[in-house]
């Protein structure tokens, strides 16, 4: 098989990754306002994420620095085409991840209502951000034949793309909501389930209709497969989650984000990111991908670093399997 | 061309010198936070070590007490690296399309291999010391610390690339990778690893000086364990020192050979000399190009020596180097609309003069400074001595700053010094690679490049006092705020998490 499909579908596992981890630390984030009474509550939510977020993120790290190794000119097109929003997403996730460390710093209310108000927002620009990015790669940009951006600088914020971003946001809501009721005991977990099951399939619903648009629009038959894996996976969810099922309601949503990047990375392929302009200046995997020795070089290194990080990622769930509640949350001390 | 980008052509210039002026900022920023992590990070581990060998509860505090500021800073140091990790592409798509055949893979090896392990071990030891067995927990301090100089070592092999660059040839325009080990054992990287982790400790040892000297001076408990931290810090900061000499004079000797303009503008060397005095310090305007309002106290031959190892080769000045440059690399700047202004004019092969020569010698000033201070203080405390001025505290708090700058002024001269190229040209090695940095920007507009230069500017300063805020609260806090006095007696089972957000 040729290196440069395999590094396609290493960038898109990459990007499953961190939708998958990071979207439950997103819906957590999000939905701190929503599902905390009190301070004790809101540092349960936090907690549940607190040894795993920074570990998570460094997914989307490593997808965007694969990409630049694998095709350089997907990585150029797209970031810099992107400037704007992408801005904005690095604006967010710098406040939210400063205010997981600060929040619990200094004992004083506004001190950590500031630090909730960036937890909460960065949370939601990062999930609505990705999902926008995400969006524009599949859709397209208007591209020149170098690869270069022609005309606004919100290019990337269109119908379709502005879909993906409410599509990833609904998804981590759900996920998120979905996490909590797994990895948090007493009140909070029962209104995170009660929350996940009444209202998670109007917020899947986003996501349903951007495959469905991608797929009308460039899909083929297995990538329309793969949104009925979603749909199923999807139902499946609610189902469990109805009957008390937390653990299994969580995987079949680990199915739903992984079959919709099938969805959505098989139907962008054998294109990395088109050009609205023209087809024939579309950036394609074949023209971006770096010569078959650095990605050899590269295949290597993801061969045994991947099954590594895997591993040591695993293990540190292992040690936090437990479920927190408000009867863990040691009293506050600062300074 | 079809169409380009809807800018005005003289405006393209601003969005280079705006885009270098956004990634000088964040990236002298983030280099902030990152030496003070992976030196810090080291000196954590090692105290960890101590309290787990002897079991000796000093060990164990003064683990808390660092091991509470390095993650108040390494927050920082995370947020601000994300940046890095996009800005390439987004600011510099030009190069970023030139070099990523060669420059993604040690920046995604960075990602897959040093900041996973940092990450997911950082968590496990913030969070694990009641969840894992004693030795597992030291294990994951020493797994995220190492991980921190891994990180450095790819990140200092792709910038060494860019200094000097091997391991690859020309194709279709582009340099394509041939030899992995080539770029990895670069020895320009070989060289900057060693000298830049070196000065990684030195702001660590400076940092535990500074504060362990305020403590020790206002004597309000735990005078083992500020003691300790003391003595540790001092002899970190004199060695670091000593390695970042050695260190430095291996990779003067590089650059010499590698960057010829480079080292003559960092002595601001007009003409070749033979011998070449070492310029200690000059009174009058080091960027005119003839030297002759320059008044300078040298020492005779010593920049021979730093070059050569003797006391008599040749050094070429900028003047001589101006001419070869030219013949080699071309005098004008192709003409292409996307370079603006530039298209078609003379390039200007010398780098900013007063930056270069002021930036080297603050960076060994500040650096020596910083050694000096160590030896002062391992005297000062010598045999359980604590001197009683309070100008003791005041210098060495003060002398937290000087391992900082040195570090900041190395890199703002090693940068500035490569100018106006973004990859050098390797003048033994590799044919025909090479960039300016006028054409490695992307096409961009004014507005945005300017957004992204103001909003993180403000961002990273409003974080920078939040931080030196939190900072000095658990400094004057001392041990006692990151320790908890535990009401139940240990052994007795708990709930409640050792550690929680």
């Amino acid at each position: 098989m040729d290196l440069a499909v395999v590094w396609f579908c290493v960038i898109a596992v990459l990007w499953l990754g961190y939708l998958f981890l990071e979207g439950f630390d997103f819906g957590v984030g999000m939905l701190l306002p929503v599902l905390a009474k009190d301070n004790t509550e809101r540092r349960v939510m936090i907690n549940t994420i607190g040894p795993v977020w920074d570990g998570n993120e460094v997914w989307v790290i490593v997808a965007i620095g694969a990409t630049f190794a694998a095709f350089p000119g997907w990585y150029a097109s797209l970031l810099s085409a992107a400037f704007l929003p992408l801005l904005v997403v690095l604006l967010g996730l710098i406040g939210r991840g400063v205010a997981f460390e600060y929040r619990g710093k200094v004992d004083t209310d506004r001190w950590r209502r500031g630090w909730d108000r960036m937890i909460i927002t960065g949370s939601w620009i990062a999930a609505l951000g990705f999902g926008l990015i995400i969006a524009t790669t599949v859709f397209g940009l208007p591209l020149d034949q170098n690869g270069n951006r022609v005309g606004s600088v919100l290019a990337a914020v269109r119908p379709e793309t502005v879909l993906g971003a409410v599509a990833l946001a609904g998804f981590s809501l759900v996920h998120g909501a979905v996490f909590l009721s797994l990895k948090t005991d007493g009140e909070i977990r029962l209104r995170a389930r009660r929350l996940a099951t009444r209202f998670g399939p109007f917020a899947l619903l986003p996501l349903g209709a951007l495959l469905v648009w991608v797929q009308v629009d460039s899909g083929s038959v297995w990538t329309w497969l793969a949104v009925a894996a979603v749909v199923v996976a999807a139902a499946s969810a609610f189902e469990r989650l109805e009957k008390g099922r937390e653990g299994q309601a969580f995987a079949a949503l680990g199915v739903v984000i992984a079959a919709s990047v099938v969805g959505l990375f098989g139907a962008l392929y054998p294109n990395v990111l088109p050009s609205t302009l023209d087809p024939a200046f579309s950036l394609t995997v074949a023209q971006t991908a770096s010569s078959p020795y650095t990605l050899t070089v590269m295949s290597w290194v993801a061969l045994f670093g991947t099954p590594a990080v895997l591993v040591y990622q695993g293990w540190t769930y292992w040690v936090f399997r437990k479920r927190v509640s408000a009867a863990h949350i040691p009293p506050v001390h600062v300074p | 061309m079809a169409a380009g980008p809807s800018v005005p052509e003289a405006e393209l210039v601003d969005v280079l010198d705006l885009a270098r002026w956004q990634f000088g900022i964040t990236t002298v920023y983030h280099f902030l936070m990152v030496p003070l992590t992976i030196g810090l990070s080291v000196l954590v581990a090692g105290m960890q070590t101590a309290w787990v060998r002897t079991g000796d509860e000093k060990y164990l505090r003064m683990t808390k007490f660092w091991g509470k500021l390095l993650l108040i800073n390494f927050a920082m140091g995370v947020v601000t690296g994300i940046v890095q990790e996009f800005q390439f592409g987004m600011s510099w798509s030009e190069y970023s399309r030139f070099v990523g055949d060669v420059f993604g893979a040690p920046l995604a090896m960075e990602g897959l291999v040093a900041f996973f392990v940092e990450s997911t071990f950082l968590g496990l030891w913030i969070f694990g010391w009641d969840r894992l067995p004693k030795r597992v927990h030291l294990a994951c301090a020493w797994a995220f610390s190492l991980a921190t100089i891994a990180s450095a070592y790819f990140i200092l092999a792709a910038n060494s690339w860019m200094q000097h660059p091997v391991g690859v040839v020309m194709d279709e325009g582009r340099p394509r990778l041939t030899s992995i080990w080539a770029v990895l054992g670069n020895n320009t990287a070989l060289a900057a690893v060693p000298h830049t982790v070196a000065g990684c400790f030195a702001v660590a040892g400076a940092f535990l000086v500074g504060i362990a000297a305020w403590h020790l001076w206002r004597d309000r408990g735990d005078q083992p364990v500020w003691r300790a931290s003391i003595r540790l810090g001092s002899w970190v900061g004199v060695v670091s020192f000593a390695a970042l000499a050695v260190t430095g004079d291996m990779q003067a000797k590089l650059m010499f050979e590698q960057q010829p303009m480079k080292m003559a503008a960092a002595e601001a060397l007009c003409h070749t000399e033979q011998p070449a005095s070492f310029s200690v310090f000059a009174i009058g305007d080091v960027s005119r190009p003839d030297c002759e309002s320059v008044k300078s106290i040298t020492v005779p031959a010593l920049l021979s020596f730093l070059a050569h190892n003797d006391f008599d080769t040749e050094v070429r000045g900028v003047n001589d180097l101006v001419v070869e440059y030219q013949a080699k690399y071309g005098t004008n700047y192709p003409v292409d609309e996307r370079l603006g202004e530039l298209s078609g004019k003379p390039i200007d092969y010398v780098p900013v003069l007063p930056v270069t020569y002021w930036g080297f010698r603050l960076m060994i000033g500040f650096g020596a400074v910083s050694a000096f201070i160590g030896l002062a203080v391992l005297w000062l405390t010598r045999k359980g001595r604590l001197p009683r001025t309070k100008w003791f505290p005041r210098l060495a708090l003060a002398g937290i700053a000087t391992p900082f700058i040195g570090n900041s002024m190395g890199w703002i001269f090693t940068e500035m010094g490569r100018q106006p190229f973004v990859v050098v040209p390797n003048p033994s090695g590799v044919d025909g690679v090479w960039m300016f940095t006028a054409r490695a920007v992307s096409g961009l507009t004014v507005g945005e490049v300017l957004t992204s230069l103001i909003a993180l500017t403000l961002v990273y300063a409003a974080l920078a006092a939040v931080e030196v805020f939190l900072i000095a609260r658990y400094v004057r806090a001392g041990v006692a705020g990151v320790m908890p006095d535990k009401p139940d007696k240990p052994d007795e089972p708990s709930d409640t998490l050792a550690f929680a957000y």
